[in-house]
């Protein structure tokens, strides 16, 4: 026979579909991965220059080392990867589907033959009787057979199992559903920040790569901030904002977002990410013109001075969460109507009264002070994300199917020979042999009891 | 009683169970086997009731912030020794091999010696984003997937130890010596695949629970981040070993080798990354 030459569409589908390329790509994308682990990504000009100098520097950003993930050379990798992953399927697919569709429902002699699982013996009953009770025994103990009659002879063939043959192509497709995802997710979503402070609100984020700032197309407002700690240390323990939505002017959605617990609307998610001071603290600060006893409040700004009754005035001019063993404390000093300052002295928060012995003019009591926060939230736009999800579940679905289940089938021929029927019995697993091997051997045991069983006693 | 104590025990059991696993290779007596598998399975048993114990003693120390012992290098290391020898035992239930234990148990051994005596073991309250149920699932399944690894490995120096031997072994009587007694390669390859086949599934689903985590945390899925990088890295490299079986010419020697790789690479993940890189994993080194 003359030697059919591969045409170069051939083997490069040959090539395109081939296991080799496959391990190949998945070898080379996990040694490329490495460079990104180890080179600063996305940082600036100046960073590398320091790092590795200006010569490297213009060899990395060449060779696209500085966002390789997202280089031309690691997405091309990927791409041929998906490509492989397809051809592949195309190309077995339909081998497998056949073992749906037609089922080997009648075993050549070759199956009975050269299976490594099989077994022949004879019994009394006639074959009819024997596939009758043997089938039973399959359907209890395995899968319900089909039964065929071919020559004289009769068939069963039991299957368990099949949808396993597909785990294999549920978890490259779900690898490609992850890729297609996280495609939709970049090309139609964006990743931003944006600071708010408390009681301001914001219709624009901040692009984490880009400079131009996103139109949400609605309006967030943070009502309040608050940062907890854990005992007797500055680790916080949970931060959270109030966060309002509001449409025209119209209050639409209300959260208190936490970290690990966002707030999603129109399909942008926004996460509690940092915090941070917006300004100086003020204070609740109690004032009693002690002459007269009247009483009066002020919301005091650290070193801003604050007016009291009869030309003098008032300044906080340094405050302290925790003052030795005494608690929030501030330090203040009054000034005269003609505008001079008077020694400083310090207030406690959990002893209202002591100021009073002081003897001043004016006695002072700090109600409470507070803090004015920016909440920093990361904001989000991901389209692809509950593909990303579905094919999650796809790849573990796919992978847990195609490893720990087998496609297991079994074959009988009932054959007359003289007055005992021949039974030849077959089985084959495409996973796991080992194992099926004895569940096999098992099987084979009782079918031969239940053949031989019957024949004694009869209705036993 | 305290935490510590029992895993002051364990570590004691695992270094017994070593012990007695090298003398059955020694002397190979049975009685020592089974011996040293029992003081495996009590260490584990012990091992067991201490993990609870730590996690009801932080909702002592924390109140109401208690949580799983699955936060900080020191709980995961110890974990992952109660994944390695979970794998191991269910492995020693299968084969009925006992000479794994030998290169199985060192591993775990290493983890706890290391974990009680550098390690800083206190009970400290979470930082607002390990405040995540994902946080335990994905430790969970991290390092029941490293542990079918760290068994894939044990088995596999075993492999290319035996390998060499047994192909300039004439003849049908069974193999003398030391490597005699180690289950035959056919064997040792196959354990070698079937405990990565475990281990495969459920790295696939640490990563994704890991995802999902850094999705509700952070708002991105995947980053890149280095610890996303080489959890990806040594999915790879096991997708690679898994698919090389069905060509010719990948069992036996080079699957070792593959799989010996892939542990690097696994506690390169699990260890370098936080030691040597940096990233938002910064959690794990402390």
């Amino acid at each position: 026979m003359a030697e059919t030459k591969k045409t170069f569409i051939d083997s490069t589908w040959d090539f395109l579909c081939s296991l080799k390329l496959a391990i190949i790509l998945v070898l080379l994308l996990a040694l490329t991965s490495i460079i990104g682990t180890i080179i600063l990504q996305n940082g600036s000009a100046a960073d590398y220059i320091r790092e590795y100098g200006q010569s490297n520097y213009e060899l990395f950003k060449k060779l696209q080392f500085i966002d390789m993930y997202h280089s031309s050379w690691f997405i091309g990798i990927l791409g041929l990867f998906s490509v492989n992953l397809i051809c592949c399927s195309i190309k077995n697919f339909p081998r497998v589907w056949r073992f749906v569709k037609q089922p080997t429902l009648v075993a050549s002699s070759g199956v009975f033959k050269g299976s490594a699982n099989r077994a022949e013996f004879s019994c009394k009953e006639t074959k009819h009787q024997a596939a009758e009770q043997i089938s039973e025994l399959l359907k209890k103990e395995f899968a319900k057979p089909v039964l065929t009659e071919k020559d004289d002879k009769l068939y069963l063939f039991a299957q368990k199992g099949i949808y396993s043959r597909f785990g294999a192509y549920i978890t490259h497709l779900s690898i490609l559903i992850i890729m297609a995802g996280a495609v939709i997710g970049n090309v139609w979503g964006y990743k931003a920040f944006v600071n708010i402070a408390e009681g301001t609100s914001t219709n624009q984020v901040r692009p984490r790569n880009g400079t131009q700032p996103i139109d949400l197309g609605f309006t967030v407002r943070c009502d309040d901030f608050d940062v907890s700690y854990y005992e007797n240390s500055n680790r916080p323990k949970d931060y959270n904002s109030d966060l309002v939505i509001l449409e025209d002017g119209k209050e639409i959605v209300h959260k208190r977002i936490e970290v690990n617990d966002p707030l999603t609307y129109k399909g942008i998610k926004f996460y509690q990410s940092s915090y941070g001071s917006a300004g100086n603290p003020f204070f609740k600060v109690k004032i009693t013109e002690n002459k007269t006893g009247k009483v009066i409040e002020r919301k005091a700004h650290q070193g801003k001075h604050i007016q009291l009754p009869g030309g003098y005035a008032f300044a906080v001019t340094n405050f302290t969460t925790s003052d030795r063993n005494f608690g929030p404390a501030m330090q203040l000093h009054v000034n005269t109507p003609d505008g001079e300052h008077g020694a400083p002295f310090i207030v406690w928060q959990n002893h209202p009264q002591m100021d009073v012995k002081r003897g001043g003019v004016f006695s002072f009591a700090l109600l409470g002070h507070d803090q004015p926060y920016y909440t920093g939230l990361q904001v989000a736009k991901d389209p692809g994300v509950n593909i990303v999800w579905a094919g999650c579940f796809l790849i573990v679905f796919g992978s847990l199917t195609a490893f720990f289940f087998s496609h297991k089938r079994i074959w009988v021929c009932l054959e007359d020979n003289g007055k005992k029927t021949k039974v030849l019995l077959a089985g084959n697993a495409h996973r796991n042999q080992p194992g099926f091997s004895l569940a096999f051997d098992d099987l084979q045991q009782q079918i031969e009891d239940a053949t031989k069983n019957t024949s004694q006693k009869k209705e036993g | 009683m305290d935490s510590g104590q029992l895993f002051n025990l364990t570590t004691i059991a695992y270094f017994a169970a070593m012990v007695l696993f090298f003398a059955f290779i020694a002397t190979k007596n049975n009685t020592v086997a089974l011996t040293a598998t029992l003081s495996s399975l009590a260490g584990f048993v012990i091992q067991t009731v201490a993990l609870g114990m730590r996690w009801y003693e932080s909702y002592q120390i924390l109140g109401v912030d208690g949580r799983a012992p699955l936060t900080n290098l020191y709980e995961s290391v110890v974990f992952f020794a109660w994944s390695i020898l979970l794998i191991y035992l269910l492995m020693d239930w299968k084969y009925k091999q006992r000479t794994i234990g030998a290169f199985v148990l060192p591993i775990a051994l290493f983890s706890m010696l290391w974990a009680q005596m550098s390690l800083h073991s206190s009970i400290d309250p979470l930082v607002p984003a390990l405040q995540s149920n994902w946080l335990t699932y994905h430790v969970i399944t991290c390092f029941l997937g490293y542990a079918g690894f760290a068994f894939a490995f044990g088995v596999s120096i075993m492999y290319l130890m035996k390998i060499g031997k047994e192909e300039k072994h004439q003849g049908d009587a069974p193999m003398k010596g030391i490597l005699g007694l180690f289950p035959p390669t056919r064997v040792l390859d196959d354990m070698n695949y079937k405990a990565i086949m475990i281990g495969f599934p459920l790295l696939t689903l640490g990563i994704v629970t890991g995802a999902a985590w850094a999705y509700y945390a952070w708002g991105t899925y995947w980053s890149w981040d280095p610890k996303e990088t080489w959890s990806l890295i040594v999915w790879f490299l096991y997708a690679a070993f898994l698919h090389a079986r069905f060509t010719r010419g990948w069992v036996g020697r080079r699957a070792a080798w593959l799989s010996i790789i892939g542990f690097a690479a696994t506690v390169f993940c699990y260890l370098g990354v936080n030691l040597v890189l940096s990233g938002l994993h910064s959690y794990g080194s402390g």
